[in-house]
């Protein structure tokens, strides 16, 4: 009997790939989709991209585990959630360009919801660290407006939820070592070691 | 809890429901069924309550969408030749067992796919299509029977 099923299996011959972009084109002109993600591969491995309608919402390094980071934002932000290359473009695009060399700032709608409060005062400074320079954690906490405050900035680089675009990996130990980093201190010092050639 | 992104959804029940889809309407409509069955399914998704059988949920959806797109049909041009006696282009079908499959009476023909191809209880099925689990149950026995007579290939007999 179940063999018999098995043909119905076997016979699906509409192209699945084809369909799933109708449906994300279709969710996206009806305002139903609200996050996108894509993965893109760097020299820092696979990146999950993923953007609300606002801008970019998260970017998660391999270890992260992008399934578990996913089920994140499905909790945190929405469920509805689908493989939507499209909306990732412009960022895929500068994220090419900066790991070729070519950009040093990035230029993307953010959304920065995951962040609150201090550590939002700390991403908000993060950009401001040019490309190729990196500061200690101290002297973040006191440009984010609490001098005391140099766990704090260590908390919100760590849970900085778009890194590389948000360069907390410009942000060292003051005697100069790398510190942690979301992505792993290889990938960290991958990035500076990029940016100070 | 966790909630599964709706990618996830697609990608475990994105066969299931193209194969329910083809079953019910044919070829020709079910890719629309299909987009209109998800892009339902990615709207409620969000109310959807914690623990629910999303492949019946799934079903549901695909078996409302299957109705309208009869219906719209039905409103539509009577073509020359005769009105359709069931859902979807049957004549358009190719294919062996899923030819076999169009010309099931519908009831039968929802049953053995919502049985069958969803992998649903007969009890869910009655939900859906109305009728008693009992109904459903013979009406998919029925219809198997039916199939297994057109279609006694070599190793399909359990």
């Amino acid at each position: 009997m179940t063999d018999m099923f098995q043909f119905f299996g076997d016979e699906i011959l509409l192209d699945s790939s084809v369909m799933h972009e109708r449906l994300v084109a279709d969710a996206e002109r009806q305002g139903l989709l609200d996050v996108a993600y894509h993965t893109v591969d760097t020299p820092v491995g696979s990146l999950l991209l993923a953007a609300t309608e606002q801008g970019l919402v998260k970017v998660a390094f391999d270890r992260q585990d992008h399934d578990a980071v996913l089920a994140e934002l499905a909790a945190s932000i929405s469920p509805r959630i689908l493989r939507a290359p499209t909306r990732l473009d412009p960022v895929a695009r500068q994220l090419d360009e900066y790991f070729t060399g070519e950009r040093h700032a990035f230029d993307v709608p953010l959304d920065l919801r995951l962040a609150r409060g201090f550590r939002r005062a700390v991403l908000d400074h993060l950009p401001e660290i040019a490309y190729g320079h990196t500061e200690s954690y101290a002297q973040v906490a006191t440009a984010a407006g609490s001098p005391k405050a140099v766990r704090a900035v260590g908390t919100a680089c760590a849970l900085n939820p778009v890194p590389v675009v948000v360069p907390c990996h410009r942000v060292v130990r003051s005697d100069g070592s790398y510190g942690q980093y979301a992505g792993g201190e290889e990938a960290k010092r991958l990035l500076l070691t990029m940016e100070a050639a | 809890m966790i909630v599964k992104p709706f990618e996830q959804v697609v990608a475990e029940h994105g066969p299931m429901v193209l194969r329910v889809c083809r079953a019910v309407l044919g070829p020709a409509d079910a890719e629309d069924a299909w987009s209109e069955t998800f892009l339902a399914a990615l709207k409620a998704y969000p109310e959807l309550p914690a623990g629910a059988n999303v492949q019946a949920w799934l079903v549901t959806i695909a078996h409302r969408k299957a109705v309208d797109v009869t219906r719209a049909q039905a409103r539509g041009p009577i073509p020359v030749e005769e009105v359709p006696d069931r859902p979807g282009r049957a004549e358009a079908w190719t294919g062996d067992l899923w030819d076999a499959l169009a010309r099931l009476p519908d009831k039968q023909r929802l049953a053995v796919a919502y049985h069958y191809l969803a992998g649903l209880p007969y009890r869910e099925i009655a939900e859906i299509t109305g009728g008693t689990a009992d109904a459903a149950r013979r009406a998919a026995a029925d219809g198997v029977k039916t199939l297994r007579a057109c279609y006694p290939l070599e190793g399909a007999h359990s």
